[in-house]
């Protein structure tokens, strides 16, 4: 039977969904990604979905649901290369995965999961969106 | 009646069945755009090419005009139903062209056919042709406008969906025209194709060019919003009319933790903010190259 490797990458972990995702598959990967955060305490997890072309509503709830073990677990989930077809499809189907961030592509899913992490440790002061929109900007005379 | 008799007919009256039958659609033409020039033309031309398919039918008349003697007749036809199309012209009046004949050359067989049994014979004949003449050119008219459609159509869906790159990183998609269904379906597909293609993080939906925004259309922009943020753009709307915000507040629209903006100008600065560029005007006084 297929089964969907997590990597560890120091306190990361990372899954590249590379086979379709059906049911039996799903459940397991919860399965083992909640054993790993809790056993290598990892702060963060990469999802890279780029090549998963078709997508129901179950593995949408999937997705949220891990987020929010995850979230749980105090890691930090991150999805990644997700296509076009895939967003349209979870849309139309009313699953936004709120509480889920996203990203373009592993390396900005990488970045963002790094200021996130350095974050929570206290090392980066605020989210820099959060000053008022709008301001910011010099205007040397 | 046999085809040789009416061509012979046709042949010998011409020119009085031409000036009856001008007269008559002069008659009949109400504020029609076609020229008196042109009208005549038409008619002549008509005339001739009518003649001709008659005489090349063979023995009897039936009425069917889908042979190949009547070949350049359609295509006649199709022509001038063509220009009178463009021209604005209703159904019936291209069809009125082809149907004014049959009053002059019904009294041109009553006149020349004395036997009432012939004469009789002859004019259903010669209704039935005119009569299938007439459909042609109906159809005809309704395909030329199709064409106009579907052409108009093609058109406003390539315009419909630019999606500009304005900086490194950043996407705007200045929607013009009333959002629908379909469209917001093309438009989304190619606001994402184009994110992945540029790698680009911030998208700016600029809805200037909408002229109402209902609760669907609101709908349909939220979804291109959430689509984009499932891929890791993110996106601000901007563009919102006075009258516009006005109705997505009375409407009860819930816009969610969308940014939007009043202006292009204003999304554009907040998206290279995001990207951590800083906008500095140079001022006077310094040399440019002391500025990076």
């Amino acid at each position: 039977m297929d089964h969907i490797p997590i990597l560890r990458m120091g306190e990361f972990l990372l899954i590249t969904v590379q086979v379709d995702m059906h049911d039996r598959l799903a459940i397991n990967l919860q399965d083992n990604l909640t054993e790993q955060i809790v056993r290598y305490n990892s702060r963060g997890v990469l999802i890279d979905i780029s090549s998963l072309d078709v997508v129901d509503s179950f593995i949408g709830r999937m997705l949220g649901n891990i987020a929010a073990m995850s979230r749980v677990l105090d890691a930090q989930t991150v999805v990644v290369g997700m296509q076009p077809a895939v967003a349209i499809t979870l849309v139309e189907l009313g699953l936004s995965l709120p509480g889920i961030r996203t990203a373009l592509n592993v390396e900005r899913g990488m970045q963002i999961l790094r200021e996130e992490t350095a974050r929570a440790m206290g090392e980066l002061p605020e989210e820099p969106d959060a000053q008022p929109l709008g301001g910011g900007f010099d205007e040397a005379v | 009646m046999t085809s040789s008799a009416l061509s012979a007919l046709l042949r010998s009256n011409e020119s009085t069945l031409l000036d009856a039958w001008l007269t008559e659609q002069k008659s009949t033409r109400n504020r029609s755009a076609v020229s008196e020039v042109e009208l005549q033309q038409q008619s002549r031309e008509f005339l001739q090419q009518f003649q001709q398919a008659v005489t090349e039918t063979g023995d009897s008349i039936r009425g069917d005009i889908e042979t190949s003697s009547f070949r350049s007749l359609r295509r006649f036809l199709e022509e001038v139903t063509a220009s009178r199309t463009q021209q604005g012209a209703s159904p019936s009046e291209t069809a009125r062209f082809v149907l004014s004949f049959k009053g002059p050359l019904f009294t041109l067989i009553r006149s020349k056919v004395p036997d009432p049994v012939q004469q009789l014979d002859a004019i259903s004949d010669v209704t039935a042709l005119i009569d299938n003449l007439a459909l042609f050119v109906t159809e005809a008219h309704q395909k030329a406008r199709e064409a106009v459609i579907l052409r108009q159509q093609e058109e406003m869906l390539e315009l419909s969906t630019p999606v500009v790159k304005l900086w490194d990183g950043v996407l705007a998609l200045p929607i013009i025209g009333t959002l629908d269904s379909s469209r917001t379906q093309t438009i989304m597909e190619s606001l994402l194709e184009r994110i992945v293609e540029t790698g680009s993080e911030i998208a700016i939906i600029d809805i200037t060019g909408v002229p109402t925004v209902d609760t669907l259309t609101a709908q349909h922009l939220l979804k291109t919003v959430t689509a984009a943020r499932l891929m890791g753009a993110e996106c601000i709307i901007s563009g919102i009319r006075p009258q516009i915000a006005q109705t997505i507040v009375h409407l009860g629209v819930e816009l969610g933790d969308v940014v939007t903006k009043a202006s292009l100008a204003d999304a554009f600065r907040i998206a290279l903010q995001r990207s951590n560029y800083l906008i500095v005007k140079r001022s006077a006084t310094q040399p440019a190259s002391s500025r990076v």
